[in-house]
């Protein structure tokens, strides 16, 4: 028989894996792939994570982590601080107010949903962005990287889920 | 027992559900505030950055290292398959360059014929360090790279990074473990030229393009293609005469530089420390240049 406290320190610690996973993928984020001309296109990955976090498990990523990721982030790449965190808070933001769409849907709405609040989320930063240096930022590096963010989602997702199934399953 | 709880759960609801509002709208204005802050230059906002960075820079040294050697091997096989004909353009590369040295030889023994004539103050050979790209931008807004070496190795705010094609780029933040690299191609970069032949002065404006252009050119100067750039040390931040790149274009009077540096392939870069003797190291703090107004 297993005891309490071991068994809630187990739960505790495979509850942070939302959190470590969103972390890691803003570190491969910046990781460089020496692949030509990717480095500007690099997917957005952390917002596939929290997206796809805030569908399944929003209670394993409250929003002050959400934050503290996306400041992050921006200190890692050099994006002004503040810009990647907003985005993140605001993607969040939209997907639990609009939770009830999501819940219990299949994989094309979850996909479908993605494909509305991407383009959202780069336009918000590219807003920014061109706030925060004054000058209007070139838009088709940003098309791309939104791009293949779509199309990089039901990969990731396919592999969030398998990791939610296995380390989550019991939480 | 249960049932209490789910009571106690419903009664909550409503102020949870505020907390979850307030919280929201206090991270978003911390991030406004944050931006904001980071607009006007505050100092803290800059250590917060590196700060972040130097701790994370470990890390990414090791996870920047298999990807570095898996691109390697992807390089080896490619230049396998062409051996042969590698071979054939290098000998003939040799051959041409092999002249050039006679020539670079007569070159160097008049010029320090000449240079003992006019007794000509040298500029200082610049010393370097050489450092590992461990991070790059990986987004749309940015063009700077993370090197493994911070103010540990002597590196410092404003030194020029080059590796051998020519100049990438200069230093903008420096931790201790960690630097931080504005490459030539990003909106804030700007960096004193001039056309090694026809000495015309300029500023290599990045604008986040593969292709910065010439700003702040002389009335009537004439850019054609081919021309090559170099670096004029102009401020005396940068060594003068690192290449840079050359035009390849002059649409609308407005000339785009092809970089030489090939960006894919950045793996160590060297970190030039030029020091002008006289001038002092306050003048070496200077942050990146704000957008041209």
């Amino acid at each position: 028989m297993r005891s309490g406290l071991w068994y809630r320190f187990e739960i505790a610690v495979r509850g942070l894996t939302p959190f470590v996973i969103t972390l890691s993928l803003a570190i491969l984020t910046v990781i460089p792939l020496r692949i030509p001309d990717f480095a500007p296109v690099t997917p957005a990955l952390t917002v596939i994570s929290v997206y796809y976090w805030s569908i399944y498990r929003p209670d394993l990523l409250p929003m002050a982590v959400v934050f503290g990721v996306g400041l992050f982030q921006d200190a890692l790449a050099g994006t002004p601080l503040g810009l990647t965190a907003l985005v993140l808070i605001l993607v969040q933001y939209v997907v639990i107010a609009q939770r009830r769409f999501f819940h219990s849907k299949t994989f094309l709405v979850e996909w479908w949903g993605f494909l509305l609040v991407a383009p959202g989320a780069a336009l918000v930063s590219w807003l920014l962005a061109s706030l925060y240096f004054g000058v209007f930022v070139a838009v088709r590096p940003l098309g791309f990287q939104l791009l293949l963010s779509i199309a990089l989602y039901p990969c990731l997702a396919w592999l969030l889920a398998r990791i939610q199934h296995y380390l989550l399953r019991s939480a | 027992m249960k049932y209490r709880g789910a009571s106690v759960r419903r009664l909550a609801l409503p102020v949870t559900g505020w907390v979850q509002r307030f919280a929201f709208a206090l991270l978003v204005s911390a991030s406004v505030g944050m931006l904001v802050l980071g607009r006007i230059d505050s100092t803290f906002v800059e250590r917060l950055r590196v700060g972040i960075t130097d701790s994370v820079a470990p890390v990414l040294e090791v996870l920047s290292q298999p990807s570095a050697t898996a691109a390697a091997i992807v390089e080896d096989m490619r230049t396998l398959a062409d051996l042969r004909g590698e071979n054939e353009r290098l000998r003939a590369v040799n051959e041409r360059l092999l002249r050039w040295q006679a020539v670079a030889r007569t070159l160097e023994q008049e010029n320090l014929a000449y240079k003992e004539l006019l007794n000509l103050v040298e500029d200082p050979r610049p010393a370097f360090i050489t450092a590992r790209v461990i991070g790059d931008a990986g987004g749309a807004f940015v063009r700077t790279v993370l090197l493994n070496a911070g103010t540990d190795d002597g590196v410092a705010v404003g030194q020029a990074a080059v590796n051998a094609e020519g100049l990438v780029g200069r230093v903008v933040e420096v931790g201790r473990r960690s630097a931080r690299i504005l490459l030539l191609t990003d909106l804030n970069s700007r960096i004193p030229v001039v056309v090694e032949q026809s000495r015309v002065p300029a500023i290599l404006a990045g604008d986040n393009s593969d292709h910065p252009r010439l700003s702040f050119t002389p009335v009537n100067a004439v850019f054609e293609p081919g021309d090559r750039i170099v670096t004029s040390g102009h401020g005396g931040m940068l060594p003068p005469g690192l290449p840079l790149g050359e035009v390849i274009s002059t649409v609308g009077g407005v000339a785009r530089v092809r970089p030489y540096v090939d960006w894919t392939a950045l793996e160590y870069l060297r970190v030039l420390d030029f020091t002008l003797p006289g001038v002092l190291p306050a003048t070496r703090t200077a942050g990146p240049a704000g957008p041209l107004p």
